[in-house]
């Protein structure tokens, strides 16, 4: 029998008619890269390709100058194989990878979500035979609420704490979350909005890249005053002595794993707002659907739960194994 | 029902005890009397019966959803909450897209029922329905309510909502809310009383000075002493008892009647009918505070007490096999006068009067006259089967709740052992995505492990963290929620008292075990063993420390 277009190796996810790998966790000599988080873009590889937009963000993370920018639906040959990028609406430049030979369409999803993000293209489905898709969120307890309904709670939260002159710091992501969050809240901002130096080193790249978002100011203790400031900083900054600036301040953390009550009591921060970069459980079984998938392989988070589901929708489906994290803060990280 | 839910988010929300109160207050101010009744009701801590049981819940939420019901329980299984699930599965009208007015808007335009009126005319009536009637109102409810509303209404099916408030904490706002001094409002809402609008313009209106009959005042709590008595002052100005290993209880004689209250203002009297009959002897308008022991020659151990707790009618042979006597410590009212504010050494005296014309036992002020010797008294402790001691200043009044200064507990240091962790489960609520409840083992003389308890705390976070990816990682079997892992992680386990037990494999039964550390200097192959466990019998024996 023939082996399968993309196998598991033990460096990721790899394509052995094209000889190339996909967000692989060891060095390779050539790295197709979905987005340029941390669990999928790891250093040490020759060659990277991304999506063009993603290029300085995968340079930042990597210290590489050997990235490789694609359009979207730019065709690349490998080998036997012919790959394109299309839009995964995960974070700016996030990709999708088609894999096309042998007669047979491949389509590893990457991390991605199917709300309307102002930072990222648009998730678009990819008709394909064999779907490798994320399961971080696959429950029906994961609805994400309309992100606008979700800003507005930032903003009110924002405004209670400056109206009593406390500094709000607001936890996200350095690469995506924050971005999205900026971009979401009303312009101009009623206060100024401050940042941790790991989000605006992205918030920068973000504006050479054309995306629109509010001004900020990276956090450098000049004439700032935070009373009344909302703070931009990522989740590892908490309880650090970066913190003690802001005295006595409230906090909020944004990430799907806020949806759940005992996850907000237990983090210890003052909110939770629920802000997900990744698909949702509508999501995940309406993209499954629409991509046409005869074999569904699913990874990271719930990927048994999901790959049960499909198979008694009469999908061929089964989990695999990666070294992906999916959102941060699950199980006991973070 | 979206006002109270309002109230509710807020309070779930902050861990500031400031903003609970004034969240409470701001309630209280605008609430209707019929719904202030039932929030008081509930942030007090108070309970509904449990009108539906979990497992037909979960049933009826299987039947609800289309989901298969492996994915339905799965989803349970992530949340850890009941209640909550519901909210999160189920599509209300009412939630996000359905076209509403906002919570408030709804309930003052009449389209949505107050609290009162949910749990009255809705709620309640659920209990005498027949099942698919029952199952058939929750459904609509489910529907009807949008999210949070739904989580607080399965919250009430099951008996199980909680509020993290203490009945203080309402006192506060309640007393801010109405401008009424704090301890007044304390006293009122003590003991047995319905959430009626009746109830809530009493608890809220002028002080008149008058009290129920059967109404208890709210109990002085010791704090834990954490340093050598020495930071206390001089030992001259201080008295001390033993603490008592039993329950904490107040007895009433008010107008030719008696009532027994616990500290978790359960009345209790028809359980200790010996109690009772002790208390005809006292005269009206008295109010002592004591602790519940059982009581045979001496003290007996708290398991003993144990047994006569969970019963509503006691027995004659248990009333023989497990007498049960109220040691006097304090008392709060005398003639119908409230003397909580005298100072301890009076009312001590006061005691002494009362107790002696009753033929009330009395918990005996220990003699001492230093630091020194006192702590020599406390070595003691563990003979006889107290839990340590209890030192009151002489000058201290009966406070409400717990206040630091006059009444300490120096409790005797707790036994520890060294076991290894065997099994691990998800906990609950707060919990419910970690393994954070664990059952640790020692080896019998064939060298098997034996569990010799459970503990859920003495852990930080961090250390949760840390073990929860290990049990993650290092899991060897999966039953149902439990997993079993390799006996590795070495624990110390500290506990109050032993004793033998025949529901226990390893025969033992461990009272309040928790973790003291985590031994990672230590390997399986060197911790107790059930010999050695067996061995702390002895210590935790029980000679009287009162000559019967």
């Amino acid at each position: 029998m023939r082996s399968p277009l993309i196998e598991l190796s033990a460096s990721g996810l790899y394509c052995a008619a094209g000889d190339f790998h996909i967000d692989p966790w060891r060095p390779v000599p050539r790295a197709v890269i979905t987005h340029a988080h941390a669990d999928h873009a790891r250093p040490g590889s020759q060659r990277y390709f991304t999506q063009r937009h993603g290029v300085r963000l995968l340079e930042r993370r990597l210290g590489s100058d050997q990235v490789a920018g694609l359009e979207y639906g730019e065709r690349l040959r490998f080998g036997e194989v012919e790959v394109t990028l299309h839009p995964a609406g995960h974070v700016l430049g996030s990709a999708q990878v088609r894999v096309a030979g042998r007669a047979e369409v491949w389509v590893v999803s990457g991390d991605f979500k199917r709300q309307a993000d102002p930072t990222c293209a648009p998730f678009e489905p990819v008709p394909c035979d064999v779907l490798i898709t994320e399961a971080t969120f696959a429950l029906p307890v994961y609805r994400w609420p309309e992100t606008a309904d979700v800003a507005r709670e930032v903003l009110n939260w924002w405004q209670d704490n400056a109206a009593r002159r406390v500094p709000s710091v607001l936890f996200c992501y350095a690469l995506g979350k924050a971005q999205r969050l900026l971009a979401e809240l009303p312009q101009p901002p009623p206060a100024p909005i401050y940042t941790h130096g790991a989000v605006e080193a992205i918030n920068e790249i973000y504006r050479t890249e054309g995306v629109a978002l509010p001004a900020t100011e990276r956090v450098d203790d000049g004439d700032q005053d935070y009373a009344r400031a909302l703070i931009v900083a990522p989740p590892g900054a908490a309880g650090s002595p970066w913190m003690k600036r802001f005295g006595d301040a409230a906090t909020g953390f944004c990430s799907g794993w806020m949806l759940l009550r005992g996850n907000r009591r237990r983090r210890g921060y003052d909110r939770g707002f629920v802000v997900s970069d990744h698909a949702d459980w509508p999501g995940l079984v309406d993209s499954i659907e629409s991509s046409g998938a005869r074999r569904v392989l699913t990874t990271h988070g719930q990927s048994d739960l999901l790959a049960r589901f499909l198979r008694e929708r009469g999908l061929d489906a089964a989990p695999v194994a990666t070294e992906f994290e999916g959102e941060a803060g699950g199980d006991a990280a973070l | 029902m979206q006002r109270f839910s309002a109230l509710y988010q807020s309070l779930d929300e902050t861990t500031s005890t400031n903003a609970k109160v004034d969240a409470m207050a701001a309630y209280f101010r605008t609430a209707p009397p019929e719904d202030g009744a039932w929030a008081v009701y509930f942030l007090s801590g108070r309970r509904l019966k449990r009108l539906v049981g979990g497992a037909r819940l979960r049933r009826l939420l299987v039947e609800t959803l289309d989901h298969p019901e492996w994915l339905t329980l799965a989803c349970y299984a992530e949340v850890g909450d009941l209640a909550e699930t519901v909210a999160l599965l189920v599509d209300g009208d009412a939630d996000p897209g359905a076209g509403r007015l906002a919570g408030n808007d709804r309930e003052a335009a009449g389209q949505a029922p107050g609290l009162a009126a949910l749990i009255e005319t809705e709620l309640l009536p659920l209990g005498g329905l027949d099942e698919a009637e029952q199952g058939e109102r929750i459904q609509v409810w489910w529907r009807r309510l949008a999210r949070r509303e739904r989580f607080l209404f399965t919250k009430l099916l099951t008996g199980a909502l909680r509020v993290g408030v203490s009945q203080l904490l309402v006192a506060r706002a309640l007393a801010s809310a109405f401008e009424l001094p704090r301890a007044t409002i304390a006293h009122r809402l003590m003991g047995d009383w319905q959430p009626t609008p009746g109830f809530f313009a009493e608890l809220t209106g002028p002080d008149d000075g008058s009290v129920a009959v059967s109404r208890p005042y709210p109990f002085f709590l010791a704090s834990p002493l954490e340093k050598a008595p020495d930071a206390l002052g001089p030992a001259a100005g201080w008295l001390a008892e033993w603490k008592w290993d039993g329950i904490r209880a107040q007895l009433i004689r008010r107008r030719g009647r008696t009532f027994l209250w616990s500290r978790g203002e359960e009345l209790i009297t028809e359980r200790f009918p010996e109690v009772v009959a002790q208390a005809e002897r006292l005269p009206d308008g008295t109010v002592l505070d004591g602790e519940l022991v059982a009581w045979h020659e001496g003290v007996l151990p708290f398991a003993e007490l144990q047994r006569r707790l969970g019963r509503k009618r006691v027995g004659p042979k248990l009333l023989e096999a497990v007498p049960v006597r109220l040691i006097a410590y304090d008392c709060l009212e005398i003639g119908g006068r409230d003397v909580r504010d005298s100072p301890q050494v009076v009312r001590r005296a006061s005691l002494e009067q009362v107790a002696a014309a009753a033929d009330i036992e009395l918990s005996p002020l220990l003699a001492f006259d230093s630091w020194t010797a006192l702590a020599a008294t406390r070595d003691q402790s563990r003979a006889l089967g107290v839990e340590g001691l209890m030192l009151k200043r002489g000058d201290a009044v009966y406070e409400v709740g717990r206040r630091r200064g006059g009444w300490w507990k120096w409790k005797v240091d707790p036994l520890s052992i060294d076991a290894v962790l065997i099994y691990a489960q998800a906990g609950h609520g707060r919990r419910a995505s970690l393994f954070t409840d664990y059952t640790f083992a020692v080896p019998d003389d064939a060298g098997e492990l034996k569990p010799i308890a459970k503990a859920y705390s003495g852990l930080n976070d961090a250390e949760i963290r840390e073990l929860d990816r290990w049990i993650r990682r290092n899991t060897l079997e999966r039953f149902g929620p439990v997993r079993a892992v390799p006996a590795e992680q070495v624990f110390e386990i500290s506990f109050e008292g032993i004793a033998e037990s025949s529901r226990h494999k390893s025969g033992l039964a461990l009272r309040f075990p928790r973790i003291r550390r985590w031994r990672r200097d230590a390997d399986a192959a060197s911790i107790d063993s059930l010999a050695d466990v067996r061995r702390l019998l002895t210590l935790g024996g029980s000679a009287s420390p009162l000559a019967d």
